[in-house]
């Protein structure tokens, strides 16, 4: 197989007496969606905060494209192409959807103005309707504030957002948590769309079925480390559950 | 969906209109009552030099409010820059500035915005670094600047304003307008341009509404917030010095409730508390709101003390109404 975009090999990571990585590794492709599964407590949250720049490992090296990087913060995850959806979500409530869509990364106008820090809201609402409409995320209205929209609604903007930004590789934890049956489709139609242009797509998952719908490889982790991995057209919800519990496991992995 | 109609659902769903709308139903009461001595030119005048101090204040404390935190030095750090100012100026000038140039007025202004600054650099840098809550970092340097500013000139007010600086900034006017006033209004001018249409503005808003969110966008918080304290003092020692200059004295007393004067006209101006929202024009309107009450009712013969219970009432029907907007929002 081609070199991996991203390789994650042995991460630890302490938080207090806490073991959260235990020699955890993991790997995603270019043009993949890799589920990442495991109980609670398994150490998913932390791998993603490692590989997305939020927290940085104790040991262990993270490759991407073959070439070591230090992702200790998530704008040098960002610069290196990397996005995330955080589970929870981490949008300004009182700012419209462009407003965070474009939340540190504002278009300031030409000039002099621009110079001064005189923000093109014009242009940034006609790039952000554009791009809602791409991804096919409807909303009832662009100009409210973000926390005037559902649930499902605003985890559609924290998902556009990423995607949007993405150049490589995006990271979503739970990203389909609050959503009904409808918003559930596009978003999974969404990762699927950013996987036919040739990025990778991390999903975070706990349903199963979702998993084996959308992901074409899962890597199970238990108890910090990764146990097993699996091609998703040819498992079970039941293997990938005894890997989460520890009922089975590959030595390899 | 043009943008017209989206700016006016936007100005129907804000305070800010509702706020604007009980100035105007003040106005009108009051007027209809007195309109011989109301609506006149010298009553704006007055009204407008009182609150141009206040209002120099409360475009600092709009940018601290919405990014969720609040700034009780204020009045102290008007003081202490109002008598270091005066002070400075006073020693350029053989112990008496009353006939210094304006050179020496220049020096006291810088000096009146350099104590600002520190006290806001003080403040920005413990609150963005060291994660004690603002009440707690402002409510200190609050005791401090007052006690610093007192220690400095003995416990007693500081005379000596040049007069060159009294005639035009302190009483002067520009086609009938304070000079003051004018100053009031650039500033807030500038305020409401910078908050509502810059990345400094907007990131100022993000940091209110969800301080990690900003974080993890990439907004330097931080640095941010020690900038927005950074302004309210600067904004702080330039009122202390329009004070000195209006006045013809750096005063030690009479600000004790200068923080809480301005913290009231940001809130009743529709800027939230928990932050987020809130905006320059707004917070003008929650400056007059105070002011006009009590100038309405020395004009209609209310006894004066029924203002600051007025005020009360509308402050706290203002803050109800933003929390019950909040909660109805919030729970979709």
């Amino acid at each position: 197989m081609a070199l991996p975009l991203l390789d994650a090999r042995e991460l630890v990571k302490h938080y207090g007496n806490v073991e959260a990585l235990r020699g955890a590794s993991f790997t995603a492709h270019a043009g993949e969606v890799v589920a990442l599964v495991g109980d609670n407590g398994a150490g998913k949250s932390t791998l993603v905060k490692c590989l997305s720049g939020v927290a940085r490992p104790d040991s262990g090296t993270i490759l991407l494209d073959g070439t070591p990087v230090v992702l200790d913060s998530p704008v040098a995850a960002r610069a290196l192409g990397i996005e995330t959806v955080y589970q929870d979500l981490a949008v300004a409530p009182d700012l419209d959807p462009a407003a965070n869509l474009f939340l540190g990364r504002e278009l300031r106008r030409g000039g002099l103005l621009g110079k001064l820090g005189v923000l093109d809201k014009r242009e940034m609402r006609r790039r952000a309707v554009a791009s809602f409409h791409d991804l096919g995320v409807s909303l009832p209205d662009v100009d409210v504030p973000i926390g005037a929209l559902s649930g499902g609604q605003r985890q559609s903007v924290a998902v556009a957002r990423s995607v949007v930004w993405a150049s490589r590789l995006v990271f979503m934890d739970e990203p389909t948590a609050a959503l009904g049956v409808v918003q559930r489709e596009r978003v999974l139609d969404v990762i699927r769309r950013v996987r036919d242009q040739g990025m990778a797509v991390v999903l975070i998952s706990h349903n199963m079925p979702e998993v084996l719908a959308v992901a074409d490889r899962v890597e199970v982790l238990r108890l910090g480390r990764r146990v097993a991995r699996f091609d998703a057209a040819t498992t079970t919800v039941e293997e990938l559950v005894g890997a989460m519990t520890g009922a089975l496991s590959q030595e390899d992995a | 969906m043009t943008p017209r109609t989206g700016l006016r659902r936007r100005l129907v769903g804000a305070n800010t209109l509702w706020i604007a709308v009980v100035l105007l139903v003040l106005i009108a009461v009051f007027g209809a009552l007195r309109p011989d001595a109301v609506l006149t030119a010298f009553t704006l005048q007055t009204t407008l030099v009182e609150t141009s101090v206040l209002l120099v204040l409360s475009v600092g404390m709009t940018y601290v409010i919405i990014t969720a935190g609040i700034d009780l030095s204020v009045g102290s750090v008007l003081v202490f820059s109002g008598v270091t100012s005066a002070m400075t100026m006073n020693a350029l000038h053989d112990g008496n500035a009353t006939t210094a140039g304006w050179g020496v007025v220049l020096v006291g202004l810088l000096v009146a915005l350099a104590s600002g600054a520190a006290w806001g650099l003080v403040n920005g840098l413990l609150i963005a670094r060291t994660g004690i809550p603002p009440l707690i970092v402002t409510l200190g340097s609050f005791g401090a600047a007052l006690g610093a500013g007192q220690l400095i000139s003995n416990g007693s007010n500081v005379a000596g304003v040049p007069d060159v600086l009294s005639d035009t900034l302190g009483t002067g006017t520009w086609f009938g307008v304070p000079n003051l006033v004018l100053l009031a209004a650039a500033v807030t001018a500038v305020g409401a341009l910078v908050l509502g249409t810059t990345a400094f503005g907007r990131h100022t808003y993000a940091i209110g509404s969800n301080e990690e969110a900003a974080r993890r966008a990439g907004i330097p918080v931080t640095r941010h917030l020690v900038r927005v304290y950074l302004l309210a003092g600067v904004l702080a020692g330039l009122a202390g010095f329009m004070a000195l200059a209006y006045f013809r004295v750096a005063s030690i007393t009479g600000h004790d409730t200068d923080n809480l004067n301005a913290i009231a006209a940001v809130v009743l101006g529709g800027t939230s508390l928990f932050g987020g929202a809130g905006s320059v024009v707004g917070t003008v309107l929650g400056v007059f709101i105070p002011a006009v009450l009590r100038k309405g009712f020395v004009i209609v013969g209310v006894n004066v003390y029924w203002q600051p219970i007025a005020v009360a009432l509308v402050l706290v029907a203002a803050v109800w109404l933003d929390q019950s907007r909040r909660r109805a929002r919030d729970k979709r």
